[in-house]
């Protein structure tokens, strides 16, 4: 068989930069204690190591603070946080319906508690118009949330024109601005980022995609407009702080992060970060761009095969999905497996509304979704085989 | 390191709380870049019952670094002489 084409990056990057391997060994091998708990120079250097994650986030996406990087699992506990540490009964929230099932679920969860949620449609595409987003604001609306990438068809949502719309909010509004919260599980390393200048209050990321790191990473960036006092903590516990106290402390980022942090995968994360500024997002982009263009034109030519999306790699990420005419998408993905070591992902992917919106529910897709690591060669490859297979089914 | 750091008896010290361990790193940066001389160390059982870590810095040092970590925009729970 073939050298393995990995083409489910937008699941997780694979492979790693080798200094996010050798980061977590070091942590491992070397660092060892746990960080904030106690004072000795073991725990002193953990310390130092799990703040420079919180810096190397910070500098990413222009956050107005290295320690308003909350850490968690993953972009999923991120989301959890904001929405249900935010939204009361009787408060109106806005969405798309782009969204992945951890922005979704949350929501109709508190949807049954009384929170109010409109989604406002996308286009056949995938494509949000900031225009609808502001219509649907009521004088309830306490905030809006948005995936900025679609991890189905890649296509980027206007995160940055909605934040900037409410960055204008008249001062003496009768209402305070809603609050934006953006999912940037799809783009965060992929596609440049600045929370402030983008209007952004709440940003969640996830450290396993496009910033290199491992799995078990993540977290949420916490704007300087949240009012902690409103955003509760979903969690409680020993943060190392504050010993003498029962209550939960009420400063960053202690307030929202519980328990043992993830020393190692912190550590490999500063790495996949640090990787991705030496490479530079700008550039990430430019590279990807190119890749997905040449994909998605590739696909497109191969009779039978329906691509999905706005098929202009410059509104979307490196995500593609498609589906051949005749064949499952569980079908095609165990074919390119076995046939062509060609990895990616089928189905719904964990977002029933985006599949609704491009209407390819309930069957699906095939998704195909490039990393920084992948290369003109992968392309050709994977749409050679694609048109294989296109060719055998017709 | 430093003889200065070691705390030997003649240099007289102070101890800079902050809120939490997490912010300890930020703070030690911020001085570190201004030249200050600064070490995290166990807080004193005397000053906190806390887990966490403090900076120690020279006494002379005092005033120049509560001028640096305010504007390095860290909190600070308060400054001792140890
Ligand atoms: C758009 C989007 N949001 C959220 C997530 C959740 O990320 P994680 O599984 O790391 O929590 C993903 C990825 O699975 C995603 O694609």
């Amino acid at each position: 068989m073939s050298k393995t084409i990995y083409f489910d990056n937008a699941a997780t990057s694979w492979p790693k930069p080798p200094e996010v391997v050798e980061a977590m060994v070091r942590f491992l091998d070397e660092v060892g204690a746990n960080p904030g708990r106690a004072g000795h120079r073991m725990a002193v250097e953990a310390g130092r190591v799990v703040y420079e994650a919180r810096e190397a986030v910070a500098e990413l996406f222009n956050a107005p603070d290295p320690l308003r990087v909350v850490f968690g699992p993953n972009a999923t506990e991120a989301l959890n946080l904001a929405l249900r540490g935010l939204l009361r009964p009787g408060d109106h929230v806005v969405t798309s319906s782009m969204e992945h099932n951890s922005m979704m679920r949350p929501l109709r969860a508190l949807e049954r508690q009384g929170v109010e949620v409109t989604v406002v449609h996308c286009s056949p595409e995938g494509f949000l118009d900031p225009t609808d987003v502001e219509a649907a604001i009521r004088p309830n609306t306490v905030m809006i949330a948005l995936n900025h990438g679609s991890n189905v068809v890649g296509t980027l949502l206007p995160v940055a024109e909605v934040g900037r719309m409410l960055r204008q909010w008249p001062a003496g509004a009768q209402h305070a601005a809603p609050l934006l919260l953006v999912d940037a599980a799809q783009t965060a390393g992929a596609v440049p980022m600045d929370m402030q200048a983008d209007g952004i209050d709440l940003l969640a990321f996830t450290g396993h995609k496009s910033l290199y790191g491992p799995m078990g990473t993540g977290g949420l960036i916490i704007g300087e407009q949240v009012g902690l006092a409103r955003l509760e903590p979903l969690k409680r516990g020993g943060t190392g702080s504050r010993s003498e106290r029962e209550e939960q402390p009420t400063f960053l980022p202690d307030m929202y992060e519980s328990g043992t942090p993830n020393g190692p995968g912190l550590a490999g994360l500063t790495a996949g970060i640090r990787w991705v500024l030496e490479q530079g997002v700008e550039a990430i982009r430019v590279r990807e761009m190119a890749l997905t263009q040449r994909l998605i034109d590739g696909l497109r030519g191969i009779p039978g095969v329906t691509v999905y999306g706005g098929l202009d790699a410059r509104r979307q990420t490196a995500t593609v999905s498609f589906n051949i005419a005749g064949m499952e998408p569980s079908e095609v993905g165990l074919r390119l497996d076995e046939g062509y070591g060609m990895m990616c992902r089928v189905g719904l992917h964990c977002a029933p509304a985006a599949h609704r919106t491009i209407s390819t529910f309930p069957v699906g897709t095939v998704r195909f979704s490039l990393g920084a690591l992948n290369t003109a060669e992968d392309v050709d490859g994977a749409v050679e085989a694609v048109a294989r297979l296109a060719r055998g089914a017709l | 390191m430093t003889s200065n750091e070691q705390g030997g008896t003649s240099v007289q010290h102070a101890v800079i709380l902050v809120h939490s361990a997490n912010h300890a790193p930020k703070a030690e940066k911020a001085l570190q870049q201004a030249g200050i001389t600064c070490k995290l160390i166990p807080v004193p059982r005397r000053l906190s019952s806390d887990c966490g870590v403090c900076l120690r810095i020279r006494r002379a040092d005092q005033e120049t670094a509560l001028r640096v970590l305010e504007k390095a925009r860290v909190e600070i729970e308060g400054v001792h002489e140890i």
